[in-house]
């Protein structure tokens, strides 16, 4: 299902296209036999969405909605909707990207303008939801904020750049995963594993200490949450170039839902399924490493103590690691910083930590 | 009492030391006062004759003083007086042609009189007349007032033929102490408000400056005149019965009852006679002083007189009235009513009021009160008005989806009776008649509830020309954008918009 070969992207490109146009046509249609035009779509709303254990992420479940030009209040919306799939076939077609906030300004020279960006990602995300794509397939990008480093060649696709090939160790700040690289097909790799560091610092620490050497990873910064072409990026890799992924976080509730979203998705992109990587594991840091460590830590907030009962209500947290982790962080109530390591000096968290966290994890 | 004590003093006198009652209280108030009691002598005579006003009023500034004095100059084309009686007519409080009763502008007659008083003890310049009846002569006076005497002194009298056309009307002239500067913006409020209730009636009014104030009449038609009627035995004081009395030719009670009063016929009058076991055969002329108080209290308190008759009024009619209201505001929505008439203490009247709303409607923040009385204007102590109380404080106009606070709306009332129920002599306010406030109330809730009916529906086909246009805009988008996806013509919504139009309440309200 996957299958990102060679071809897989201009393959892919077709099918975005045809889809938006079946949208036009259908509009088109409609309109011609003299009815409302509407467009039918999964329901987004929470009460729909569903944990499916098998896919081990949310999913949309069977409730739908329908926006139709005949219910004034759906109008405007519908307009919009149809005014991001012409916008976004005319990015596909012209091999052009484009920024979840350029498309919020676009909208005003058609007057179509939406009261501020979230109502125009929210649009977008409709969009998402009815052709069944994620945006980045209609080339439509979050400002981008995560990198990669590590010994892979890549091949461009877009337009400008087709065949060009470039090895990602060639630049030590690494490169941006921005829509070139999203869209670039895998060509060679000297890698064996990919690690995946919430923060830039950390990054740039494991580059300065060889990591990618030592343990022979792809580096990848993920800047806090991940944005979508960082999590299929990663996904991909595993996917396609069969690396395991080990994912380094900050020791507190929002890093380990950092590397459960990369593992296992978002509820706020439950429509879509081609984002999440599975096999992936969480390499820390854990509660535990605190005492096991004897890192330097800070006492747990308020807000802290509420996300983790939250967690503890998610059924991916249910069980195995996460929940004995939970418990822990419970327990002791401390967090640690991923550079909490540097107390015993700048290499000991790839020679010492990394290296037997690694060994742990297989 | 104090008829008697009236007699000691002539009535020259008398207003001469009290003019401040009658408006002359200082240079502004009586360049004011002057202008409005000669420009509404101007438009009795002119509808005494049935003819449409013509009115050129010029105030100029005198140099000749040493303090502030202007020459006013009103001229009309209304009746014209006789020349043997100009010199009464001008030169004599109380006396005049106006002590019947019968809707007029003037009661007491005196107005006029008193600005020539005003113009005389202010600048010792005699007041210069010239009128015809549209005969052969023109008569042309100056007189003075002897104040003491209260009788004319003719300074210069003098008689031209007249020209061919005959020219009808008449022109005064007076000096006076005046204030234009601090009495123009009423004195322009005037003119537009008399032009507002007299929309047949031309209004020129050159101010010191030189600028003509024009007021344009936009329709001759004329209110039915009205016609003289005797009192009504419900509005008879003592002092009236006393001069019915004694001018009276009629030789019994009956006869007297039957013959000068409205609406006393010889069933009631019986009636009235046998209830106060008085005895029908009686000569007026023989009542005591204490008989004649007792008469004058049973005829106002008994309870079988028919109610005054309105003939004796000239209400504007709704017609006439909306014909202002539109010429002086021009509005975006105006209604005129007429009430039925009715009565108080034996006074017929009527109630006119009409409502402006939107367009040149003045936004004042509240609702902006314009009222007449007799289709005088008034302009002076609104808040004590029984109109201001009825607008501001009885009606609740939330009740109407009205906001007084922002929406632009006038209301305009006119009472019209024989007697205006004036709190003071300077005419300026009307005290709160419970009758006339009712009627007055009944009045205003209609207009409020036209016009609410009024905005409802502008609201309504607002809302839906609006929704309409929301699926046209709307729909010609998503045209435009599946043909951009697709890549074929647009397709033609007209099909689509057809129907919206034919949805509940958008056919009637397009």
């Amino acid at each position: 299902m996957e299958g990102y070969g060679r071809s897989s992207m201009k393959e892919r490109r077709r099918e975005v296209l045809a889809s938006l146009e079946k949208l036009g046509y259908d509009v088109y249609r409609t309109i011609e036999s003299g009815e409302f035009p509407y467009v039918s779509m999964p329901s987004r709303s929470t009460r729909n969405i569903l944990y499916d254990p098998k896919l081990r992420q949310y999913v949309l479940g069977g409730q739908t909605v329908k926006r139709t030009a005949r219910n004034i209040r759906h109008l405007r919306p519908l307009t919009q909707l149809i005014w991001v799939a012409t916008i976004a076939h005319q990015l596909c077609s012209q091999g052009k990207t484009s920024t979840l906030r350029d498309v919020f300004y676009m909208a005003q020279a058609f007057e179509v303008d939406f009261v501020d960006q979230y109502e125009s990602d929210d649009i977008i995300t409709d969009l998402e939801t009815v052709v069944g794509l994620p945006r980045e397939d209609f080339n439509i990008y979050p400002e981008e904020r995560s990198s990669i480093f590590g010994d892979l060649t890549i091949e461009y696709t877009v337009p400008g750049y087709e065949g060009r090939r470039i090895n990602l160790l060639s630049h030590p700040d690494g490169f941006v995963i921005g829509p070139t690289l999203s869209t670039a097909e895998f060509v060679e790799c000297g890698a064996e594993r990919v690690i995946v560091i919430e923060k830039g610092a950390m990054f740039t620490r494991l580059v300065e200490e060889k990591a990618y050497e030592k343990f022979k990873a792809i580096l990848i910064h993920t800047a806090g949450q991940p944005p979508r072409a960082s999590r299929k990026l990663i996904r991909r890799l595993n996917r396609e170039l069969d690396l395991p992924v080990y994912i380094f976080v900050d020791g507190d509730p929002w890093g380990m839902h950092i590397a459960m979203v990369i593992i296992s998705g978002s509820a706020n992109a439950a429509h879509i399924t081609d984002l999440t990587t599975p096999d992936a594991r969480w390499a820390g840091v854990y509660a535990s490493d605190i005492t096991r460590y004897k890192l330097p830590s800070d006492p747990l907030t308020e807000i802290d103590v509420k996300r983790l009962y939250e967690l503890k209500n998610d059924p991916r947290y249910r069980s195995g690691i996460w929940s004995k982790e939970i418990d822990v962080f419970l327990q002791h109530r401390r967090k640690a910083e991923q550079e909490a390591f540097s107390r015993y000096g700048l290499s000991y968290i790839v020679d010492v930590y990394l290296k037997e966290r690694m060994e742990e994890l297989g | 009492m104090s008829g008697q004590e009236f007699r000691e003093i002539s009535p020259s006198e008398f207003f001469y030391r009290h003019r401040e009652i009658v408006g002359f209280t200082n240079p502004a108030r009586a360049t004011y006062t002057s202008i409005r009691e000669f420009v509404e002598n101007s438009l009795d005579a002119a509808e005494a004759i049935g003819v449409p006003p013509d009115i050129h009023v010029t105030l100029m500034r005198d140099e000749g003083f040493e303090f502030e004095v202007y020459r006013l100059r009103v001229e009309d084309n209304g009746s014209g007086i006789p020349g043997e009686y100009i010199p009464y007519a001008f030169g004599r409080i109380l006396y005049g042609s106006k002590h019947t009763l019968k809707q007029m502008r003037g009661i007491f007659g005196l107005g006029g009189k008193m600005a020539i008083l005003y113009g005389q003890i202010t600048t010792n310049r005699p007041v210069h007349i010239v009128s015809s009846t549209g005969g052969r002569d023109v008569y042309e006076y100056r007189l003075l007032i002897d104040v003491e005497k209260n009788s004319p002194i003719i300074v210069e009298e003098r008689i031209h033929r007249n020209g061919n056309p005959k020219w009808r009307g008449t022109v005064v002239e007076v000096f006076l102490e005046g204030d234009y500067q601090r009495s123009s913006s009423k004195i322009i409020e005037y003119f537009k408000e008399t032009a507002m209730a007299n929309p047949y009636a031309e209004l020129s009014f050159i101010d010191p400056y030189g600028v003509l104030h024009l007021f344009r009449r936009s329709t001759t038609k004329l209110p039915p005149a009205s016609r003289e009627v005797k009192p009504h035995p419900h509005g008879v004081d003592v002092e009236t019965l006393r001069r019915i009395i004694n001018s009276t030719d009629c030789k019994t009670l009956k006869e007297l009852l039957v013959k000068s009063f409205h609406r006393v016929g010889e069933t009631i009058a019986d009636r009235f006679l046998k209830t106060y076991s008085l005895d029908p055969y009686r000569d007026p002329a023989s009542l005591t002083p204490g008989e004649i108080v007792d008469l004058a209290y049973a005829l106002k308190n008994f309870e079988e007189f028919l109610p005054p008759d309105p003939s004796c009024l000239s209400p504007l009619g709704e017609e006439l009235l909306l014909e202002g209201v539109r010429k002086e505001l021009n509005p975006e929505f105006a209604v005129a009513i007429q009430r039925k008439p009715s009565a108080y203490s034996g006074y017929p009247f009527i109630v006119e009021v009409a409502l402006a709303y939107g367009g040149g409607t003045p936004q004042t923040g509240r609702i902006t009160l314009y009222r007449f009385a007799n289709k005088i204007p008034l302009l002076y102590d609104e808040s004590s008005d029984v109109s201001w109380k009825v607008v501001n404080q009885v009606i609740d106009w939330r009740h109407y989806k009205i906001d007084p606070t922002r929406d632009p709306v006038a209301v305009i009332v006119h009472i019209c009776s024989t007697r205006i129920p004036y709190r003071t002599l300077g005419k300026e306010f009307i005290a709160d008649r419970p009758e006339i406030e009712a009627e007055i109330t009944r009045a205003v809730r209609i207009v409020a509830r036209r016009l609410a009916d009024y905005l409802s529906h502008k609201r309504r086909v607002e809302k839906a020309r609006e929704y309409f246009s929301v699926y046209e805009r709307y729909l010609r988008k998503i045209a435009c954008f599946s043909s951009m996806l697709t890549g074929m013509d647009e397709p033609d919504i007209d099909k689509l918009l057809r129907r919206v139009k034919r949805w509940k309440g958008m056919e009637e309200a397009l």
